[in-house]
């Protein structure tokens, strides 16, 4: 076992108990980990056909098509037959891929090998830190993960620390933060270390007090013996690392034992944040970084054509002017002076490989990517409907920005890293650096949203170090990451429903996007996890398509196809990805189809949904939210469901379009089932946020491309909702806990955003066809 | 370089910088008071807001020449030692924060909100400029409406 001198680390030990794990969909880290295992090596063959199954699927579309009409009819009467008059069954229905394995199963199988490898330390004085190789970036994990921690060790949260890792490359594809993956994949292994430790600690006091340890019993960050003798962790630290062999059960609490998880918990972080002493990159006092920023191209891409920095160099605090393959550097005393110094940089520059693009050009390229439709069986109706869904820039709060200290032989940077592994790695071959000469420290980061997957930022930051021969504090312009910085990639979709006598007899959507760019190391990840992609002639988008996305009704026999549009331009994933308008588009859709039948849009859903707890969801809001109530004209309800990582949500909004320029949601009601919850506050804060991200895609929020630029250079033209577009009332139900912990922080995002554009369809008896709507 | 002297959270300081230098920087990158956040430069994410004389600004568009001689107030000058203002204790009370980028400015911002309004209506929170990119509006909201409360009760 490995220790510290001073201190206990428990790893991981296995056998892990078994009485609260999850029964299937997060895996056993130590059955999989152990080819013999029959349920792991099983479950790997298993994943190699699902995703050959896209395959079968089509094919299996193709093989009604080939029989219709006569098929098509008869699976009209058979649904016919069967009919239920208030909620008719539905004869056809496939599950989808992640339904029976998703992204997060796939990231947790990649990451299972070194899942052995979190480190939970134990100080002298008491303290219980759990270095987390993940980052936090308001998503709340290091409060959930304290809390697991406190949970299982008995001790009192505020004796919890949750520093962030610096990237451990032996942790392979285990330090990747991103597809709401983090407490899915670490709930186990955090308790399981907690748990260990709480052994170790138990067997220690036994020890000194020579008393059995299983008279021992321990709380708020102590062991305690029934003559009420009391021995503080901090007091055991030292003892309990030398403990090779726990003389108690090391194993986490049964569910009914918990105190802490589940229970409503504020921020481990808030006072320190309303307080300003949170720190983010651009706060550290690194010794000698400089303040940095970049003169970029006047279109995405371009490149320097020209430049004369002789005034720049001359003017006041300004210390260097280097140029790096994205722009032009300028290292002053202040980030005023760097500014300034260049505004005054005489710079022309080349047309980037997208400058005669526009928004419209790029939409009509997505419309043409499609592959056609088959022809629908005939005696059958169809209903097809099309969405444009903008780019939408990430736009965190806190701007990129990256500290690097770069010298001869080593480097170190400092920034708020999604992926710091590949961060490293890369920098280092940039810098011509072995990977352990490269040292990468994450810092907290205010707000991701998926942008900080990448670190476009950290490897200007050491070049630029690398080039002037000092450290650098370097920060993005909102403008500079508004222009160049990535975003939400556009996309178009098209969607054929064909029906008939009250049924949805097949459902083909085919999604064009603008390539993402997933190129942070999930490709390695799904790899290792036993994907062969070019095997099963998948692309890393499809892949990643295919294991996010699907739909949860049983509408016939679903296709979902996905057709990428090379484009030089920066995107990357954006808070639920694909989902976020796929789902979005499917879900608008249904609402229009629901109407099309005659039927009411939620008991249109509620009788073709597959999850029996969503139909539960369904239930809440409908009672919850009054659904159905009168309004006023100009003002409807809206509803939008999705499930995806092991959760599903609900929304029901309420919204005003009497003034179209400006709807507002007034009111919105959110169920959420997300199996077992750490801390619902913190599941409430996804959930808002999610609702808030769903007004301003669909209402307001995006970005134009004018010939190969950026329109949008901050958040005056760059809509994110203010507190006057958002809603003064929203209630949240949570479900009661069941099973292992879904995956939150992206699953509201798709069902915000539908039910804002259903409520707005509804309102306003249109068919809303392109988001943002008002753009 | 210009000498400019203010009170900054209730201490005299004296800088010596460009006449134009917003006092975002001088505050930033010269006295190393990081509370107030660099959102956009331009005063339109307010996540800079701090207070001058009382009443909220940004002080990413205004230049330190323009503060001389009156009373800058960031978010490390609002609790009073280890007691944090009423509203602090909202923001903790109402778990506002999520990334907590924004939330200095946002706290700032409702400091002097209750200073004008001290009971103010929903339609006065709509007032309220400052982005949240996590989306924590209705808990600010909560946590202004709990602050505006617990003052009155006293």
């Amino acid at each position: 076992m490995p220790a510290r001198s001073g201190a206990v680390s428990a790893r991981r030990v296995p056998p892990i108990s078994t009485s609260d794990a999850p029964s299937d969909s997060t895996g056993h880290p130590d059955e999989a980990a152990g080819p013999a295992s029959a349920e792991a090596t099983g479950r790997r063959r298993f994943l190699t056909y699902l995703l050959a199954a896209p395959t079968l699927t089509v094919a299996a579309r193709l093989g009604l098509d080939a029989a219709a009409p006569a098929t098509a009819q008869a699976a009209v009467r058979a649904a016919a037959a069967a009919q239920d008059a208030s909620a008719p069954p539905q004869p056809l229905g496939l599950p989808g891929i992640p339904d029976v394995l998703d992204l997060g199963d796939a990231m947790i199988l990649a990451g299972l090998p070194t899942s052995h490898l979190l480190v939970l330390e134990i100080t002298p004085a008491g303290r219980a830190a759990l270095h987390l190789p993940r980052l936090e970036v308001g998503q709340g994990l290091t409060t959930a993960i304290a809390m697991l921690v406190a949970e299982e060790l008995d001790a009192e949260l505020t004796d919890v620390d949750v520093p962030l890792s610096d990237g451990r490359p032996e942790l392979l594809f285990n330090q990747l933060t991103g597809g709401s993956n983090s407490v899915r994949s670490l709930y186990d292994p955090v308790r399981a270390a907690a748990a260990a430790a709480r052994a170790r600690l138990v067997t220690a006091a036994a020890n000194r007090w020579n008393v059995p340890a299983d008279t021992l019993r321990t709380a708020d960050s102590a062991v305690l013996a029934p003559d009420g003798r009391r021995l503080g962790y901090g007091e055991l630290a030292a003892d309990a690392a030398a403990v090779a062999l726990p003389a108690v059960p090391g194993t986490p609490k049964p569910a009914d034992q918990r105190r802490l998880v589940g229970k409503p918990t504020g921020r481990i972080d808030a006072r320190d944040i309303v307080t300003g002493r949170a720190e983010y990159a651009g706060d550290l006092r690194i010794p000698g970084a400089v303040p940095t920023v970049v003169a970029r191209p006047t279109t995405i891409n371009g490149t320097l054509k020209s430049l004369d920095a002789s005034a720049a160099r001359a003017m006041p605090g300004v210390l260097a002017v280097v140029q790096i393959p994205s722009g032009v550097a300028v290292l002053a005393e202040t980030f005023d002076q760097a500014l300034k110094a260049r505004d005054a940089l005489r710079t022309t520059w080349n047309p980037g490989p997208v400058a005669d693009l526009s928004t419209a050009d790029i939409q009509a390229r997505l419309r043409a990517a499609h592959a056609p439709f088959l022809l629908p069986p005939l005696l059958t109706q169809y209903l097809d409907a099309e969405f444009d869904f903008a780019f939408v820039n990430h736009a965190p709060m806190e701007v990129l920005t990256a500290v690097a200290d770069v010298r001869p032989g080593r480097a170190e940077l400092w920034f708020a890293a999604q992926s710091p592994i590949i961060a490293q790695q890369t920098i280092a071959a940039e810098l011509g650096l072995p990977q352990h000469a490269v040292t990468v420290h994450v810092v907290r980061g205010g707000g991701s949203f998926g942008r900080r997957l990448f670190f476009d930022a950290a490897l200007e930051a050491a070049q630029i170090s690398k080039a002037a021969g000092r450290p650098v504090k370097l920060m993005w312009t909102r403008n500079d990451d508004m222009r160049h910085g990535r975003m939400r990639p556009a996309s178009h979709h098209r969607i054929r429903a064909t029906y008939g006598l009250g049924q949805v007899l097949n459902w083909e959507h085919r999604a064009a996007t603008v390539r993402t760019d997933l190129g942070h190391g999930l490709g390695e990840a799904l790899t290792g996890a036993g994907f062969n992609l070019s095997l099963a002639g998948l692309s890393l988008a499809q892949a990643f398509f295919l294991l996010t996305e699907k739909n949860p009704y049983n509408v016939g026999i679903p296709t979902q196809l996905l057709a990428e549009l090379p484009l030089a331009v920066h995107t990357g994933s954006w808070r639920s990805v694909y989902s976020g308008t796929v789902r979005v588009a499917d879900e608008i859709t249904m609402d229009e189809l629901a109407r099309r039948m005659g039927q009411d849009e939620l008991d249109f859903r509620r009788a073709r949904l597959r999850d029996v707890a969503g139909k539960a969801l369904l239930d809440t809001v409908a009672t919850a939210g009054d659904w159905g109530r009168a309004m006023p004209p100009g003002q409807a309800q809206g509803i939008g469901y999705h499930d995806e990582n092991g959760g599903r949500v609900a929304y029901l909004v309420e919204l005003d379009a009497s003034d179209r320029a400006n709807p507002r949601v007034t009111k919105a009601v959110i169920a959420a089932d997300v199996g077992q919850v750490i801390n619902p506050r913190g599941l409430e804060a996804q959930l808002t946020g999610a609702l808030i991200d769903g007004i301003s895609v669909i209402l307001q929020a995006g970005n134009h491309i004018d010939n190969g630029a950026v329109r949008e250079g901050s958040y005056a033209d760059f809509h994110y909702a203010r507190q006057r577009n958002t809603p003064p009332v929203v209630e949240i139900h949570l479900m009661p806990p069941s099973g292992a912990p879904g995956g939150a922080g992206e699953l509201g995002v798709p069902a915000a955003s539908a039910a804002v554009a259903n409520a707005y369809a509804r309102a306003t008896g249109t068919s809303p066809r392109s988001f943002p709507i008002n753009f | 370089m210009p000498i400019h002297t203010f009170i900054l959270n209730g201490r005299p300081v004296t800088v010596d910088a460009p006449d134009d230098m917003p006092l975002l920087w001088v505050l930033r990158d010269k006295l190393g008071v990081t509370g107030p956040k660099y959102g956009c430069g331009v005063g339109v994410c307010r996540a800079c807001t701090s207070h001058l004389d009382g009443q909220e600004f940004q002080p990413c568009t205004r230049s330190v020449k323009d503060c001389e001689g009156r009373t800058v107030t960031t978010i490390e000058g609002l609790a009073d030692g280890d007691t944090l203002h009423p509203v602090q204790e909202a923001w903790i009370d109402c778990d506002v924060a999520q990334c907590g980028f924004c939330q200095p400015g946002q706290i700032m911002t409702a400091v002097a909100l209750l200073r004008r309004t001290p009971d103010p209506t929903d339609a006065d929170i709509d007032q309220i400029q400052n982005i949240c990119r996590c989306g924590s509006y209705p808990r600010i909201r909560e946590a202004i409406k709990r602050a505006a409360a617990a003052r009155q009760a006293r």
